[in-house]
């Protein structure tokens, strides 16, 4: 990426050249959606294969913290956009004021990820030798957190679920699978968002030392639009996982 | 082709702050709405009002925070083309799961293999 702001030989005025960084990144962008897309498909596959296991999985994420970290996501896209606003009028020590607004909401993110993970591990959803969907409904309801209530409804789904999967075996094997993809999705997206912090880190950077103003803002911009692609990953990974099954529950 | 060079490369649209802020404030109204849905029982419309409301948002986020509205006509077609692509993926690809016969039980759940034995 070139860091100046000035016009490079192939271009014939500095709007061709920043239309042209802004295109490669929606190429990009095309990319990304088409290497998500494939991983979704999957997962909609296995749901329409197996609707009952996933449902039960699916209704053993903790929405609350899902739903806290789509709105810390959404106010870091916001703050992004504001950030490249600053740039584009030149308000050049709002650019890493709102850039660091950002960083801070997609640390709480990654931080909120990491305690839901931990929960996982401890309810013995790791998919693996360990794994277990029974464990809660089985352990009392005070070692996976639950209220009696709940503890109960989910007694009854999984015991539910043993029947229509036709055994235990069964409805441990499909369950590990949505664990398996409900991992490597959000864990994927986790990592879109590591990366977007380092991006966020180097233009934090460059913007203290004013690089970036209505005549040159190219990378904020472009860093702007990967993490609001990021952002829209989530915008359908929050309903698929957490939420098609809830009205059952 | 006037051999005119300009001297600034801002050129674009100037989204406003206040037009971000509408943007962020129904996004959190359709993150609210989705998980309220969620909460009713509508069936096989749950997912597709999930879904909905999902590409709402999706929308919005390309159109205002991502400037798809106000970018050039070139690179508006990029982004149409992928989601294309994408629709051929997933539509194509689903057509196939959801009418090989015979359709594979879905309480007995055979082991992969015999699906596509069939």
């Amino acid at each position: 990426m070139h860091r100046t702001g000035e016009l490079y030989g192939q271009y014939k005025t500095l709007e061709q050249q920043k239309e042209t960084a802004s295109l490669g990144m929606w190429v990009f962008l095309v990319q990304e959606i088409l290497f998500f897309g494939g991983i979704f498909l999957a997962y909609t596959i296995n749901r329409h294969q197996y609707p009952t296991a996933f449902g039960i999985s699916g209704n053993m994420l903790d929405l609350n913290l899902g739903f806290a970290n789509t709105v810390v996501l959404i106010a870091s896209s916001f703050t992004m956009a504001m950030a490249v606003w600053s740039a584009q009028t030149s308000k050049k020590q709002w650019v890493a004021l709102f850039l660091i607004l950002t960083l801070l909401l997609g640390g709480v993110f990654l931080g909120v990820k990491v305690v839901e993970y931990k929960q996982k591990f401890d309810h013995h959803l790791i998919p693996g030798h360990s794994f277990d969907i029974t464990y809660c409904s089985r352990m009392p309801a005070a070692t996976c957190g639950l209220t009696e209530t709940d503890h109960t409804k989910e007694k009854n789904e999984v015991d539910e679920g043993i029947k229509l999967e036709g055994g235990e075996t069964a409805l441990n094997a499909h369950a590990q699978l949505y664990f398996s993809l409900y991992f490597g999705m959000t864990g994927l997206h986790a990592l879109h968002m590591v990366i977007g912090a380092g991006l966020l880190l180097w233009l934090i950077v460059e913007a203290r030392k004013g690089r970036y103003d209505e005549n040159y803002n190219t990378p904020v911009e472009n860093v702007g639009l990967y993490w609001h692609f990021v952002d829209i990953v989530w915008i359908f990974l929050f309903p698929l996982l957490y939420l098609i099954n809830r009205h059952l529950a | 082709m006037s051999g005119e060079i300009r001297v600034s490369e801002n050129t674009h649209h100037v989204v406003s702050p206040r037009l971000y802020a509408v943007i962020l404030g129904a996004l959190l109204l359709g993150t609210f709405l989705t998980v309220q849905a969620a909460k009713i029982d509508l069936g096989r419309w749950n997912i597709v009002l999930a879904m909905l409301i999902a590409t709402i948002k999706m929308s919005l986020v390309i159109l205002f925070f991502m400037h798809g509205k106000y970018s050039p006509k070139r690179t508006q077609l990029v982004i149409i083309a992928g989601f294309f692509w994408l629709a051929i993926m997933l539509g194509l690809t689903m057509a196939d799961y959801t009418t090989r016969h015979p359709e594979p039980s879905r309480t007995a759940n055979p082991p992969a293999i015999e699906i596509h034995r069939a």
